[in-house]
Protein backbone atom coordinates (compact mmCIF):
# COMPACT_ATOMS: atom_id res chain seq x y z
CA UNK A 1 0.00 0.00 0.00
CA UNK A 2 1.70 3.55 -0.86
CA UNK A 3 1.05 6.01 1.08
CA UNK A 4 -2.67 7.95 0.57
CA UNK A 5 -3.38 11.94 -0.75
CA UNK A 6 -5.49 13.28 2.28
CA UNK A 7 -6.99 15.80 0.04
CA UNK A 8 -11.21 15.85 0.20
CA UNK A 9 -13.20 16.28 -2.81
CA UNK A 10 -15.07 19.14 -3.87
CA UNK A 11 -18.89 19.06 -2.69
CA UNK A 12 -21.26 18.19 -5.62
CA UNK A 13 -23.31 20.62 -7.10
CA UNK A 14 -27.00 20.69 -7.11
CA UNK A 15 -29.49 22.89 -8.99
CA UNK A 16 -30.71 26.38 -7.87
CA UNK A 17 -33.84 25.25 -8.31
CA UNK A 18 -36.94 27.31 -8.69
CA UNK A 19 -36.95 28.94 -5.27
CA UNK A 20 -33.60 30.18 -5.68
CA UNK A 21 -34.78 33.92 -4.86
CA UNK A 22 -36.25 32.64 -1.18
CA UNK A 23 -32.59 32.71 -0.02
CA UNK A 24 -30.61 34.97 -2.73
CA UNK A 25 -33.31 37.56 -3.10
CA UNK A 26 -36.19 36.94 -1.24
CA UNK A 27 -38.07 40.46 -2.46
CA UNK A 28 -38.70 38.69 -5.74
CA UNK A 29 -39.99 35.71 -3.60
CA UNK A 30 -42.59 38.27 -3.04
CA UNK A 31 -41.30 38.76 1.18
CA UNK A 32 -39.60 40.96 3.30
CA UNK A 33 -36.98 39.48 5.82
CA UNK A 34 -33.50 40.64 6.17
CA UNK A 35 -32.52 43.99 6.88
CA UNK A 36 -30.26 44.26 3.97
CA UNK A 37 -30.58 42.89 0.95
CA UNK A 38 -27.70 42.10 -1.74
CA UNK A 39 -28.84 43.09 -5.07
CA UNK A 40 -28.32 44.63 -8.70
CA UNK A 41 -27.14 48.19 -7.66
CA UNK A 42 -24.05 47.71 -7.39
CA UNK A 43 -22.34 51.22 -7.65
CA UNK A 44 -23.05 53.16 -4.08
CA UNK A 45 -23.38 57.25 -4.63
CA UNK A 46 -19.94 58.16 -3.92
CA UNK A 47 -18.42 55.15 -6.45
CA UNK A 48 -16.05 56.57 -8.72
CA UNK A 49 -16.49 56.10 -12.57
CA UNK A 50 -18.91 55.97 -15.56
CA UNK A 51 -22.45 54.40 -14.36
CA UNK A 52 -23.31 52.16 -16.82
CA UNK A 53 -26.94 49.55 -16.70
CA UNK A 54 -26.22 46.08 -18.28
CA UNK A 55 -29.67 44.57 -19.09
CA UNK A 56 -30.69 41.15 -21.20
CA UNK A 57 -32.38 37.90 -20.97
CA UNK A 58 -31.05 34.60 -20.60
CA UNK A 59 -32.39 32.38 -22.96
CA UNK A 60 -32.80 28.28 -23.36
CA UNK A 61 -32.47 26.30 -26.05
CA UNK A 62 -35.37 26.55 -27.22
CA UNK A 63 -35.55 30.34 -27.44
CA UNK A 64 -37.22 30.97 -24.64
CA UNK A 65 -36.41 33.42 -21.66
CA UNK A 66 -35.33 31.38 -18.73
CA UNK A 67 -37.44 33.95 -16.49
CA UNK A 68 -36.55 32.53 -13.01
CA UNK A 69 -33.12 33.06 -13.73
CA UNK A 70 -30.11 34.34 -10.62
CA UNK A 71 -27.05 36.25 -12.19
CA UNK A 72 -24.12 37.13 -10.36
CA UNK A 73 -21.38 39.86 -11.11
CA UNK A 74 -18.00 40.53 -9.92
CA UNK A 75 -15.86 43.43 -11.61
CA UNK A 76 -12.58 45.42 -10.52
CA UNK A 77 -13.65 49.14 -9.46
CA UNK A 78 -13.13 51.99 -12.28
CA UNK A 79 -9.32 51.66 -11.91
CA UNK A 80 -8.60 48.26 -12.36
CA UNK A 81 -8.56 46.68 -8.80
CA UNK A 82 -10.24 44.34 -7.08
CA UNK A 83 -12.07 44.82 -3.51
CA UNK A 84 -10.11 41.53 -2.59
CA UNK A 85 -7.35 41.74 0.02
CA UNK A 86 -5.03 39.56 -2.83
CA UNK A 87 -5.30 42.05 -5.14
CA UNK A 88 -2.26 43.93 -4.61
CA UNK A 89 -1.77 46.18 -7.29
CA UNK A 90 -0.86 49.92 -6.51
CA UNK A 91 -4.34 51.28 -7.28
CA UNK A 92 -6.58 52.84 -5.18
CA UNK A 93 -9.55 50.78 -3.76
CA UNK A 94 -12.90 52.51 -3.86
CA UNK A 95 -14.60 52.61 -0.25
CA UNK A 96 -17.84 52.62 -1.87
CA UNK A 97 -17.71 49.63 -3.89
CA UNK A 98 -17.16 45.96 -2.89
CA UNK A 99 -18.30 44.88 -6.87
CA UNK A 100 -20.17 42.28 -6.65
CA UNK A 101 -24.07 42.17 -7.63
CA UNK A 102 -26.74 39.78 -7.98
CA UNK A 103 -29.49 40.07 -10.05
CA UNK A 104 -32.35 38.02 -10.88
CA UNK A 105 -34.96 38.31 -13.77
CA UNK A 106 -38.49 39.79 -14.18
CA UNK A 107 -40.67 36.84 -13.76
CA UNK A 108 -42.95 38.31 -16.87
CA UNK A 109 -40.49 39.23 -19.85
CA UNK A 110 -36.99 37.38 -18.23
CA UNK A 111 -34.96 40.94 -18.06
CA UNK A 112 -32.50 41.54 -15.89
CA UNK A 113 -30.38 44.61 -14.63
CA UNK A 114 -26.94 45.38 -13.31
CA UNK A 115 -26.60 48.86 -12.43
CA UNK A 116 -22.86 49.13 -12.05
CA UNK A 117 -19.65 51.24 -13.30
CA UNK A 118 -17.42 50.38 -16.13
CA UNK A 119 -14.82 48.46 -14.62
CA UNK A 120 -10.90 49.31 -15.62
CA UNK A 121 -8.45 47.38 -17.15
CA UNK A 122 -7.38 44.39 -15.10
CA UNK A 123 -3.71 42.37 -15.47
CA UNK A 124 -4.07 38.68 -16.94
CA UNK A 125 -1.59 36.36 -16.28
CA UNK A 126 2.13 36.56 -17.08
CA UNK A 127 2.31 40.38 -17.23
CA UNK A 128 -0.44 40.79 -19.87
CA UNK A 129 -3.85 42.74 -20.17
CA UNK A 130 -7.42 42.01 -20.05
CA UNK A 131 -9.40 44.34 -21.52
CA UNK A 132 -12.50 45.53 -19.00
CA UNK A 133 -14.43 43.01 -18.23
CA UNK A 134 -17.16 41.75 -15.48
CA UNK A 135 -17.24 37.99 -14.46
CA UNK A 136 -21.08 36.58 -14.29
CA UNK A 137 -22.16 33.31 -12.67
CA UNK A 138 -25.16 31.54 -13.86
CA UNK A 139 -27.99 29.52 -11.77
CA UNK A 140 -31.66 28.48 -12.16
CA UNK A 141 -33.80 25.73 -12.15
CA UNK A 142 -32.16 23.11 -14.98
CA UNK A 143 -28.73 24.39 -14.61
CA UNK A 144 -27.11 21.75 -12.68
CA UNK A 145 -23.71 23.73 -11.74
CA UNK A 146 -23.41 27.37 -12.00
CA UNK A 147 -22.42 28.46 -15.67
CA UNK A 148 -18.92 31.18 -15.48
CA UNK A 149 -19.30 33.53 -18.41
CA UNK A 150 -17.40 37.46 -19.22
CA UNK A 151 -18.94 40.60 -20.38
CA UNK A 152 -17.16 42.42 -22.34
CA UNK A 153 -17.92 45.90 -23.89
CA UNK A 154 -18.18 47.01 -27.46
CA UNK A 155 -16.48 50.16 -27.35
CA UNK A 156 -13.52 48.60 -26.66
CA UNK A 157 -12.28 47.66 -29.31
CA UNK A 158 -8.70 47.25 -29.40
CA UNK A 159 -8.48 46.12 -25.88
CA UNK A 160 -10.51 43.39 -26.48
CA UNK A 161 -8.88 42.73 -29.91
CA UNK A 162 -5.78 42.23 -27.42
CA UNK A 163 -7.71 40.51 -24.42
CA UNK A 164 -5.69 37.24 -23.98
CA UNK A 165 -9.26 35.73 -23.01
CA UNK A 166 -11.17 36.48 -25.73
CA UNK A 167 -8.47 35.21 -28.03
CA UNK A 168 -8.38 31.89 -26.60
CA UNK A 169 -11.59 31.70 -28.13
CA UNK A 170 -10.76 29.14 -30.98
CA UNK A 171 -13.88 30.58 -33.38
CA UNK A 172 -13.85 34.27 -33.91
CA UNK A 173 -17.38 34.90 -34.48
CA UNK A 174 -17.87 33.20 -30.63
CA UNK A 175 -16.01 36.00 -29.29
CA UNK A 176 -18.93 38.60 -30.11
CA UNK A 177 -21.24 36.03 -27.48
CA UNK A 178 -19.39 37.85 -24.91
CA UNK A 179 -19.03 41.70 -26.26
CA UNK A 180 -22.45 43.59 -24.89
CA UNK A 181 -23.68 46.39 -26.96
CA UNK A 182 -23.31 50.00 -25.99
CA UNK A 183 -26.82 52.27 -26.25
CA UNK A 184 -28.06 55.12 -25.29
CA UNK A 185 -31.59 55.36 -23.28
CA UNK A 186 -32.40 59.02 -21.60
CA UNK A 187 -28.91 59.78 -21.05
CA UNK A 188 -28.08 56.57 -19.69
CA UNK A 189 -25.31 54.25 -20.74
CA UNK A 190 -27.35 51.09 -21.19
CA UNK A 191 -25.18 48.02 -22.40
CA UNK A 192 -27.19 45.20 -23.87
CA UNK A 193 -26.08 41.75 -22.65
CA UNK A 194 -28.29 38.76 -24.04
CA UNK A 195 -27.33 35.24 -23.14
CA UNK A 196 -27.67 31.63 -24.87
CA UNK A 197 -27.32 28.70 -22.67
CA UNK A 198 -27.60 26.50 -25.93
CA UNK A 199 -28.46 26.47 -29.16
CA UNK A 200 -26.73 28.26 -32.53
CA UNK A 201 -25.75 31.44 -30.16
CA UNK A 202 -24.55 29.55 -27.51
CA UNK A 203 -22.79 32.00 -24.91
CA UNK A 204 -18.72 31.06 -24.55
CA UNK A 205 -19.01 29.31 -20.74
CA UNK A 206 -16.01 28.86 -19.12
CA UNK A 207 -14.40 25.95 -16.70
CA UNK A 208 -12.54 28.13 -14.64
CA UNK B 1 0.12 32.22 -0.98
CA UNK B 2 1.37 34.53 -3.54
CA UNK B 3 3.71 34.43 -5.71
CA UNK B 4 6.21 36.55 -7.86
CA UNK B 5 5.95 36.39 -11.09
CA UNK B 6 8.77 36.96 -13.74
CA UNK B 7 8.18 39.47 -16.06
CA UNK B 8 5.60 41.17 -14.13
CA UNK B 9 5.52 44.13 -12.31
CA UNK B 10 7.41 43.61 -8.71
CA UNK B 11 4.77 45.17 -7.36
CA UNK B 12 1.76 42.84 -8.21
CA UNK B 13 1.48 39.59 -6.54
CA UNK B 14 0.02 36.99 -8.47
CA UNK B 15 -2.50 34.62 -5.61
CA UNK B 16 -1.85 31.06 -5.94
CA UNK B 17 -4.89 29.05 -8.51
CA UNK B 18 -7.47 27.07 -7.34
CA UNK B 19 -7.32 23.30 -8.02
CA UNK B 20 -8.92 22.34 -11.49
CA UNK B 21 -12.78 21.66 -10.83
CA UNK B 22 -13.02 17.86 -10.38
CA UNK B 23 -16.24 17.62 -13.19
CA UNK B 24 -16.52 13.62 -12.56
CA UNK B 25 -18.16 14.29 -9.26
CA UNK B 26 -20.43 17.15 -10.24
CA UNK B 27 -23.16 16.34 -12.50
CA UNK B 28 -23.26 17.79 -15.82
CA UNK B 29 -24.93 19.99 -17.53
CA UNK B 30 -27.69 17.47 -19.63
CA UNK B 31 -29.14 15.15 -17.62
CA UNK B 32 -32.33 13.84 -19.64
CA UNK B 33 -33.45 12.43 -15.90
CA UNK B 34 -34.03 15.65 -14.67
CA UNK B 35 -36.23 16.80 -17.58
CA UNK B 36 -35.57 21.04 -17.03
CA UNK B 37 -31.79 20.62 -18.04
CA UNK B 38 -32.35 19.30 -21.55
CA UNK B 39 -33.04 23.00 -22.74
CA UNK B 40 -31.42 24.67 -20.32
CA UNK B 41 -27.28 22.72 -20.79
CA UNK B 42 -24.46 24.34 -23.05
CA UNK B 43 -23.68 21.90 -25.77
CA UNK B 44 -20.50 23.17 -26.63
CA UNK B 45 -17.69 22.08 -24.48
CA UNK B 46 -16.77 25.13 -21.80
CA UNK B 47 -13.30 26.85 -21.94
CA UNK B 48 -11.01 25.77 -19.77
CA UNK B 49 -9.39 29.14 -18.42
CA UNK B 50 -6.01 29.84 -16.56
CA UNK B 51 -6.61 31.72 -13.73
CA UNK B 52 -6.26 35.25 -13.56
CA UNK B 53 -7.09 37.98 -10.73
CA UNK B 54 -10.44 37.87 -11.72
CA UNK B 55 -10.90 34.51 -10.92
CA UNK B 56 -8.94 34.49 -7.78
CA UNK B 57 -10.81 37.24 -6.37
CA UNK B 58 -14.16 37.60 -5.07
CA UNK B 59 -16.80 39.49 -2.85
CA UNK B 60 -15.73 39.61 0.97
CA UNK B 61 -18.88 39.95 3.46
CA UNK B 62 -18.59 41.08 7.14
CA UNK B 63 -20.94 40.97 9.94
CA UNK B 64 -22.54 44.58 8.77
CA UNK B 65 -24.30 43.02 5.99
CA UNK B 66 -26.52 40.52 8.01
CA UNK B 67 -28.52 40.74 11.08
CA UNK B 68 -28.88 39.39 14.53
CA UNK B 69 -31.56 36.40 13.89
CA UNK B 70 -30.42 35.59 10.01
CA UNK B 71 -29.39 32.29 10.93
CA UNK B 72 -31.96 31.87 12.85
CA UNK B 73 -35.11 30.36 11.02
CA UNK B 74 -37.11 29.10 13.65
CA UNK B 75 -37.13 33.08 14.54
CA UNK B 76 -36.30 34.94 11.82
CA UNK B 77 -39.81 35.26 10.38
CA UNK B 78 -41.78 34.68 13.40
CA UNK B 79 -44.83 36.54 13.56
CA UNK B 80 -47.19 35.40 15.84
CA UNK B 81 -45.76 32.63 17.32
CA UNK B 82 -43.10 30.16 16.24
CA UNK B 83 -43.52 27.45 13.26
CA UNK B 84 -44.59 24.44 13.16
CA UNK B 85 -42.34 21.62 12.57
CA UNK B 86 -39.25 19.69 14.13
CA UNK B 87 -36.85 21.49 15.22
CA UNK B 88 -33.38 20.82 13.86
CA UNK B 89 -30.25 22.80 14.12
CA UNK B 90 -27.86 22.45 11.27
CA UNK B 91 -24.30 22.86 11.73
CA UNK B 92 -21.10 21.98 10.32
CA UNK B 93 -17.47 23.28 8.63
CA UNK B 94 -16.70 24.88 5.38
CA UNK B 95 -13.12 23.27 4.26
CA UNK B 96 -11.33 23.50 1.13
CA UNK B 97 -10.06 20.31 -0.67
CA UNK B 98 -6.77 20.45 1.69
CA UNK B 99 -8.71 20.42 4.45
CA UNK B 100 -8.24 24.06 5.94
CA UNK B 101 -11.25 25.77 7.02
CA UNK B 102 -12.53 28.68 5.26
CA UNK B 103 -13.28 31.23 7.68
CA UNK B 104 -15.61 34.32 7.56
CA UNK B 105 -17.23 33.03 4.36
CA UNK B 106 -21.00 33.61 3.60
CA UNK B 107 -23.32 30.60 3.88
CA UNK B 108 -27.06 31.09 2.37
CA UNK B 109 -29.57 28.50 3.14
CA UNK B 110 -33.56 28.38 1.77
CA UNK B 111 -36.15 25.69 2.21
CA UNK B 112 -39.50 24.39 2.12
CA UNK B 113 -41.82 24.81 5.84
CA UNK B 114 -42.90 21.72 7.42
CA UNK B 115 -45.54 20.48 4.90
CA UNK B 116 -43.14 20.82 2.15
CA UNK B 117 -44.03 24.25 1.28
CA UNK B 118 -42.20 27.23 -0.27
CA UNK B 119 -42.87 30.64 0.84
CA UNK B 120 -42.52 32.02 -2.89
CA UNK B 121 -45.48 33.55 -5.43
CA UNK B 122 -44.44 31.00 -7.84
CA UNK B 123 -45.26 27.72 -4.96
CA UNK B 124 -48.92 26.71 -5.36
CA UNK B 125 -48.58 23.46 -3.69
CA UNK B 126 -51.71 22.50 -2.09
CA UNK B 127 -48.88 22.46 1.56
CA UNK B 128 -50.33 25.96 3.47
CA UNK B 129 -47.41 28.28 3.83
CA UNK B 130 -46.48 28.70 7.46
CA UNK B 131 -47.39 32.67 8.57
CA UNK B 132 -44.53 32.04 11.38
CA UNK B 133 -41.71 30.91 9.10
CA UNK B 134 -39.91 32.49 6.00
CA UNK B 135 -37.88 29.57 5.23
CA UNK B 136 -34.21 31.49 4.72
CA UNK B 137 -31.27 32.44 6.47
CA UNK B 138 -27.66 33.55 6.04
CA UNK B 139 -24.05 33.34 8.25
CA UNK B 140 -20.70 33.70 8.08
CA UNK B 141 -18.50 31.01 9.53
CA UNK B 142 -16.51 31.54 11.88
CA UNK B 143 -12.46 31.70 12.04
CA UNK B 144 -12.41 27.90 12.09
CA UNK B 145 -14.74 27.62 8.64
CA UNK B 146 -17.63 26.34 10.91
CA UNK B 147 -21.38 27.89 10.82
CA UNK B 148 -24.99 27.28 12.12
CA UNK B 149 -28.57 27.66 11.61
CA UNK B 150 -31.37 26.74 13.69
CA UNK B 151 -34.67 25.96 11.60
CA UNK B 152 -38.23 23.51 11.24
CA UNK B 153 -36.67 20.02 9.47
CA UNK B 154 -38.39 20.99 5.75
CA UNK B 155 -41.23 18.52 4.33
CA UNK B 156 -40.96 16.62 1.31
CA UNK B 157 -42.57 18.05 -1.53
CA UNK B 158 -44.16 16.94 -5.06
CA UNK B 159 -42.80 18.57 -8.87
CA UNK B 160 -43.25 17.82 -12.07
CA UNK B 161 -40.83 15.76 -13.37
CA UNK B 162 -42.32 12.44 -13.54
CA UNK B 163 -46.21 12.29 -13.30
CA UNK B 164 -45.42 11.51 -9.52
CA UNK B 165 -41.81 12.94 -8.25
CA UNK B 166 -41.60 13.13 -5.07
CA UNK B 167 -38.19 15.39 -3.71
CA UNK B 168 -36.66 14.41 -0.52
CA UNK B 169 -36.46 16.50 2.16
CA UNK B 170 -33.53 19.22 1.59
CA UNK B 171 -31.95 22.01 2.63
CA UNK B 172 -30.73 24.46 -0.65
CA UNK B 173 -27.35 26.06 0.57
CA UNK B 174 -24.85 28.91 -1.48
CA UNK B 175 -21.24 29.25 -0.13
CA UNK B 176 -18.98 31.75 -1.35
CA UNK B 177 -15.31 30.82 -0.57
CA UNK B 178 -12.93 33.77 -0.71
CA UNK B 179 -12.77 33.51 -5.02
CA UNK B 180 -15.45 33.65 -7.09
CA UNK B 181 -13.96 30.60 -8.98
CA UNK B 182 -15.58 28.45 -5.73
CA UNK B 183 -18.75 30.00 -5.70
CA UNK B 184 -21.18 26.92 -5.41
CA UNK B 185 -24.92 26.12 -4.50
CA UNK B 186 -25.91 22.73 -3.05
CA UNK B 187 -28.54 20.66 -1.41
CA UNK B 188 -28.09 18.91 1.64
CA UNK B 189 -30.36 15.84 2.59
CA UNK B 190 -31.04 14.09 5.52
CA UNK B 191 -30.22 10.83 6.73
CA UNK B 192 -32.44 8.05 6.23
CA UNK B 193 -35.10 9.43 3.93
CA UNK B 194 -36.17 7.06 1.13
CA UNK B 195 -36.51 9.55 -1.64
CA UNK B 196 -33.07 10.86 -1.62
CA UNK B 197 -31.96 7.57 -3.84
CA UNK B 198 -35.26 7.59 -6.67
CA UNK B 199 -34.90 11.63 -7.02
CA UNK B 200 -33.95 12.81 -10.48
CA UNK B 201 -32.21 15.82 -9.16
CA UNK B 202 -30.13 14.00 -6.26
CA UNK B 203 -28.75 11.57 -9.07
CA UNK B 204 -27.86 14.16 -11.67
CA UNK B 205 -24.63 13.35 -9.37
CA UNK B 206 -22.83 10.91 -11.60
CA UNK B 207 -20.72 10.01 -8.21
CA UNK B 208 -22.58 7.71 -5.27
CA UNK B 209 -19.85 8.74 -3.28
CA UNK B 210 -20.21 12.25 -3.68
CA UNK B 211 -24.24 11.65 -3.57
CA UNK B 212 -23.07 10.17 -0.05
CA UNK B 213 -21.32 13.36 0.80
CA UNK B 214 -24.96 15.32 0.21
CA UNK B 215 -26.47 13.81 2.98
CA UNK B 216 -25.91 15.27 6.46
CA UNK B 217 -26.02 12.43 9.48
CA UNK B 218 -27.80 13.16 12.46
CA UNK B 219 -25.81 14.26 15.25
CA UNK B 220 -26.67 13.53 18.82
CA UNK B 221 -23.77 14.66 20.06
CA UNK B 222 -24.91 17.82 19.13
CA UNK B 223 -28.24 17.87 19.69
CA UNK B 224 -30.12 20.23 22.34
CA UNK B 225 -31.99 17.72 24.87
CA UNK B 226 -34.96 18.39 25.03
CA UNK B 227 -34.98 21.13 22.48
CA UNK B 228 -33.65 20.68 18.64
CA UNK B 229 -31.92 17.69 17.27
CA UNK B 230 -28.84 18.28 14.87
CA UNK B 231 -28.03 17.61 11.49
CA UNK B 232 -24.25 17.79 10.76
CA UNK B 233 -23.29 19.05 7.14
CA UNK B 234 -19.67 19.61 5.77
CA UNK B 235 -19.29 21.56 2.82
CA UNK B 236 -15.63 20.79 0.99
CA UNK B 237 -14.63 24.17 -1.27
CA UNK B 238 -11.91 23.90 -4.70
CA UNK B 239 -8.76 23.93 -2.73
CA UNK B 240 -5.70 26.21 -4.23
CA UNK B 241 -2.21 25.60 -5.11
CA UNK B 242 0.29 25.38 -2.57
CA UNK B 243 3.28 27.28 -4.24
CA UNK B 244 6.46 25.14 -3.56
CA UNK B 245 9.44 25.96 -5.63
CA UNK B 246 7.97 28.80 -6.73
CA UNK B 247 8.13 31.25 -4.03
CA UNK B 248 10.35 31.80 -1.41
CA UNK B 249 9.32 29.90 1.67
CA UNK B 250 8.70 32.35 4.21
CA UNK B 251 6.35 34.42 1.92
CA UNK B 252 3.99 30.69 1.36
Amino acid sequence: MIQKLDYLTETASQTAGPYVHIGLAPGYAGFDIFENNFGNVVAGPNTKGERIKVEGRVFDGTGTPIRDVLLESWQANSEGKYNHPEDTQQKPLDDDFRGWGRMASDFETGVYTLETIKPGAVPGRNGSVQAPHISLWIVSRGINIGLQTRIYFSDEADANAADPVLNLIEQEERRKTLIAKRTERDGEVVYQFDIYVQGENETVFFDV
Amino acid sequence: MTTVRPNSDPNVRMPAEYFQRNRAVHPPGYTPIYKTSVTRSPQKALLSLEQSLSEMTGPVFNHNDLGPLDHDMILNYAKNGEPIGERIIVHGRVLDESGKGVPHTLVEAWQANAGGRYRHEKDTYLAPIDPNFGGCGRCLTDENGSYFFRTIKPGPYPWRNYVNSWRPAHIHLSIFGPSFSQRLITQMYFEGDPLIEICPIVNTVPDKDAIGRLVAPLDLNATVPLDSRAYKFDIVLRGRRSTLFENRLEGN
